[in-house]
């Protein structure tokens, strides 16, 4: 199976600042990739990189092997997303904010209508398609987020910190939903996270640092004999 | 984008997906719709039956007769809710960038060019809707135009809508943050209105200041303005037209540029999309 995404050397600067320094990682065609760093480690601006909302000027970024620079359409086509803060319009309906997104992937209506139904149902909001985003709880908009992310059948889904600002139910309710989608519907996801309790024995895991990638392995293999935290701990020298 | 595949079944798809959001906004913002009315009908109503006897109109073109302040007015105030429309979509996209829900616009496959233009479309309907609500309120006021010249103003309306929405686009792209909002209007709105045609012809301007005047005859604002006065009676200013649509070209390329991750402002810009 293909590479879901490839990332080769790629470096982004804010003016001086160096957000991201040669950062290479593979997230492979189907399975649970956590990349986990501390708050300001570059999660966020690699994932706006992969998302085209920031250009990569430096090093290649490929989407099921589109290379997002010269093939972007059709690199996007195959991306799902869920970023760190929230982006539905909350003064739409949940339906509609799906809708809309389905027709920015270019879905014709009548199709549109029964993706909607099937991963609203995946998520467990088939109660609240004609709710207000605004009159859902945190939880239940991250799951909509999560429905209108693959609402396109992507190959990948990013997930930006998705269990920000949710509390320990929700958190679990989210990390629980995504693992389940990945059995059920073979996608491929990149879990961006600061929260090490996320990580699983088996996970393949990206440590992220100051804009460096410090080890890529299986979160067993990295936590070797120490555990993961302290693991962390001793590549990243952040004080415990 | 060189590598679109898309059927245009798919461009249309999208472009009636972001005209149906921009949509259902705007219903759910009744507020807005009727602030957009009020606004230039209390110009009409008060401003303009005060300023009646103040200010007096020789014959002017395209009219080929004295005519009321009020029907001077009009046009201007035509042009006045299509200014208030392009910065209200203006504010919603900084708005959406605040709130994050201008992500989901820009990550779509389609490239953003179409994106923007689909939603300065979309927004251009709304604004053409509430001016032929204004011009029908307006007839019972004796702003009476030929029944021809509301068809002939609707091609006028929707460049000078493109316009002014497109400028609003460019501006949203520029200005950082929702409270930077009140900026515009004071820097941009306030003088693009009073320093046109809309209030006054400009030649009245040229006896008080003949820069104020070349300022007035400089401003796109006094170009849509009389692009719609002379529509309205069956006629076409051609200079005009000309300006609005090399402005039109000028926002709308300035717009899609600065949205560019590769090129714009926002290539530079951090947390921010």
């Amino acid at each position: 199976m293909p590479a879901a995404l490839e990332i080769d050397r790629v470096s982004h600067s804010f003016g001086a600042v160096e957000a991201l320094k040669d950062v290479s990682l593979t997230v492979p065609g189907s399975g649970f990739t956590a990349l986990l760093g501390v708050n300001g480690a570059g999660k966020t601006t690699l994932f706006s990189l992969i998302t085209r909302l920031y250009n990569n000027s430096s090093g290649v970024i490929r989407v099921a092997g589109y290379d997002l620079r010269r093939q972007p359409a059709q690199a996007l086509a195959r991306l799902g997303v869920v970023f760190q803060s929230r982006a539905m319009d909350a003064d739409l309906t949940v339906r509609q904010n799906l809708a809309y997104h389905a027709s920015l992937h270019g879905i014709p209506r009548r199709q549109a209508a029964g993706r909607i139904g099937e991963m609203l149902a995946q998520v467990g909001l088939e109660g609240k398609a004609g709710d207000r985003v605004s009159s859902l709880s945190g939880g239940q908009q991250r799951r909509a987020e999560i429905a209108r992310a693959l609402i396109h059948q992507p190959d990948i889904l990013l997930l930006d910190e998705a269990t920000v600002g949710l509390d320990v139910k929700s958190r679990a309710e989210v990390l629980e939903l995504t693992r389940d989608l990945i059995a059920r519907n073979g996608v491929s996801v990149l879990w961006a996270t600061h929260l090490m309790d996320e990580i699983q024995p088996g996970d393949d895991l990206v440590i992220l640092h100051r804009g460096e990638v410090l080890r890529r392995g299986t979160a067993t293999e990295i936590a070797g004999q120490r555990g993961l935290t302290q693991a962390f701990l001793d590549l990243t020298g952040v004080a415990a | 984008m060189s590598d679109i595949a898309f059927p245009p079944r798919a461009w249309f798809t999208a472009f009636l997906g972001i005209a149906r959001r921009e949509t259902l906004r705007f219903v759910n913002q009744r507020g807005r719709f009727l602030a957009a009315l009020v606004r230039p009908l209390v110009w009409l109503f008060i401003f303009a039956a005060g300023f009646r006897a103040v200010l007096g109109l020789s014959i002017t073109e395209p009219y080929q007769t004295y005519v009321l302040y009020e029907v001077y007015v009009t046009p201007g105030l035509c042009a006045m809710i299509q200014l208030f429309n392009g910065m209200q979509s203006s504010l919603s996209m900084v708005y959406d960038r605040e709130t994050g829900a201008m992500r989901t616009l820009l990550v779509s496959p389609f490239p953003r060019w179409f994106l923007l233009g689909a939603k300065l479309i979309a927004g251009v309907v709304v604004s053409v809707i509430q001016v032929y609500t204004f011009l029908a309120i307006a007839w019972f006021w004796d702003v009476r135009p030929p029944i021809s010249g509301y068809l002939a103003v609707l091609p006028a309306l929707i460049l000078s809508g493109l316009m002014l929405g497109a400028m609003g686009l460019f501006l949203s792209s520029a200005i950082r943050q929702l409270e930077n909002f009140a900026g515009v209007m004071n820097f941009v709105i306030f003088p693009m209105f009073f320093a046109s045609s809309a209030l006054y012809p400009l030649w009245r301007m040229r006896e008080s200041s003949t820069i104020l005047h070349d300022i007035c005859a400089f401003n796109p604002f006094t170009h849509a303005v009389e692009l719609i006065r002379f529509a309205l009676y069956m006629q076409v200013n051609w200079l005009s037209l000309g300006v609005v649509l090399g402005c039109l070209a000028g926002f709308f390329g300035a717009a899609v540029f600065m949205y560019d991750p590769a090129k714009g402002l926002w290539a530079r810009r951090k947390g921010r999309a």
